[in-house]
């Protein structure tokens, strides 16, 4: 984390919000265009840190679904590939856990990379 | 955990995360109807950011998706042995505006569903209803409403983003507790409390991330706080009429 705030507070006086289009502007700190990469390294933290110490408890709708007697209808109809956010193979749950979690992360990141480059390229 | 568990599509008692339905807790009428309602959101959704969407905006598009996926991984703890996690709509919403958030969340929500098997795909619809729609479009409208009361964006970005969050998820729970009484799953009042009630504490963890995360941004990188299409407009109103004497920025 330190490493993240403290580019970003250097690059903070710089960035007048007009001015981020980079190349004229003089203080345009290669920090500043670089602030996806210091959002993947939270991203990937938050995976590699947080996701294995989600709560096992049952969540909010399973709650509801216990208490009134409607869990047993939790069934999906066809199952995904990696459900429960595990890989098959790998016997340490926090592993697998972490590496499904990145997998997702590097799925999303490219599906909607490419949709908004799309999107934003072919005006219609 | 014994290899192969994962073959079983059934999630019951799983990590299935927080209002992620099932398939079988909808009947088929009920989650087609939804899905009707979803598909045409996301069309309009994807015509209104073909019109509206900058190339500058995309990366945080991708980084959003990804960073909603992993937040919506980690379950926090709530009141009385309940967890619950991220959604994400409002917090999508406020920095890419309503309908390239809701691109983003329809995404997140179809990966899980067909890598991850959270959330079934028959229920998809309602699940992208739910969890994306309520907060992206509704969540978002709740937002400037309330930003507006408190003063303007500038001012209230903050708190605003997290009470819209928090409205976002009790809408979203009264939402799928009139899906599961209309599916005959559980009668509506008996269900409905019970949604409201859970969601009510699952409602301040996303507030206080929502919350968190924009201030995050706006002490960081406050110029990502104006790549939403309206505000970049704004951004580039302004900058054209003070732009006469200094070097003009190259924004188009």
């Amino acid at each position: 984390m330190p490493d993240v705030t403290e580019p970003a507070t250097e690059a903070a006086p710089a960035s007048d919000p007009r001015a981020d289009d980079g190349d004229t502007t003089r203080r345009s700190s290669r920090v500043g265009r670089w602030w996806w990469v210091v959002g993947l390294v939270i991203v990937a933290l938050v995976v590699v840190v947080f996701a294995p110490l989600a709560s096992s408890d049952p969540d909010g709708l399973e709650r509801v679904a216990e208490d009134n007697g409607f869990i047993a209808q939790a069934q999906n109809v066809v199952g995904g590939l990696l459900g429960d956010y595990a890989i098959p193979g790998i016997g340490d749950p926090t592993v697998s856990t972490v590496l499904s979690g990145l997998l997702g992360v590097a799925i999303l990141l490219g599906v909607v990379f490419l949709l908004g480059r799309v999107l934003a390229r072919r005006k219609a | 955990m014994s290899l192969l568990s994962v073959a079983s599509a059934p999630v019951a008692g799983g990590v299935a995360p927080a209002m992620h339905a099932p398939d079988r807790f909808l009947t088929v009428p009920i989650a087609l109807l939804f899905w009707v309602i979803s598909a045409a959101v996301i069309g309009l959704a994807v015509r209104r950011t073909n019109r509206e969407l900058d190339e500058k905006m995309v990366p945080l598009m991708g980084v959003m998706a990804a960073f909603i996926f992993a937040a919506q991984m980690f379950n926090f703890q709530v009141v009385g042995g309940t967890s619950g996690h991220l959604l994400g709509g409002v917090l999508a919403a406020v920095l890419l505006g309503p309908w390239a958030a809701t691109l983003v969340m329809a995404s997140v929500i179809a990966v899980q569903a067909l890598v991850f098997s959270d959330g079934g795909l028959v229920v998809m619809g309602a699940n992208i209803f739910n969890m994306g729609i309520i907060g992206t479009l509704g969540g978002y409208a709740i937002y400037r409403f309330v930003a507006g009361v408190l003063g303007g964006e500038e001012r209230a970005r903050i708190p605003a983003a997290g009470i819209a969050g928090w409205i976002s998820v009790v809408l979203g729970s009264i939402s799928l507790a009139l899906m599961l009484a209309a599916s005959g799953t559980s009668p509506l009042e008996v269900v409905l409390p019970s949604m409201v009630t859970v969601h009510a504490f699952i409602g301040v963890g996303e507030a206080l991330i929502t919350a968190a995360a924009l201030a995050f941004i706006a002490a960081t990188r406050p110029d990502l706080l104006d790549l939403r299409p309206d505000r970049a407009a704004a951004a580039a109103t302004r900058a054209a009429q003070g732009a006469a004497g200094s070097a003009a920025p190259s924004a188009a």
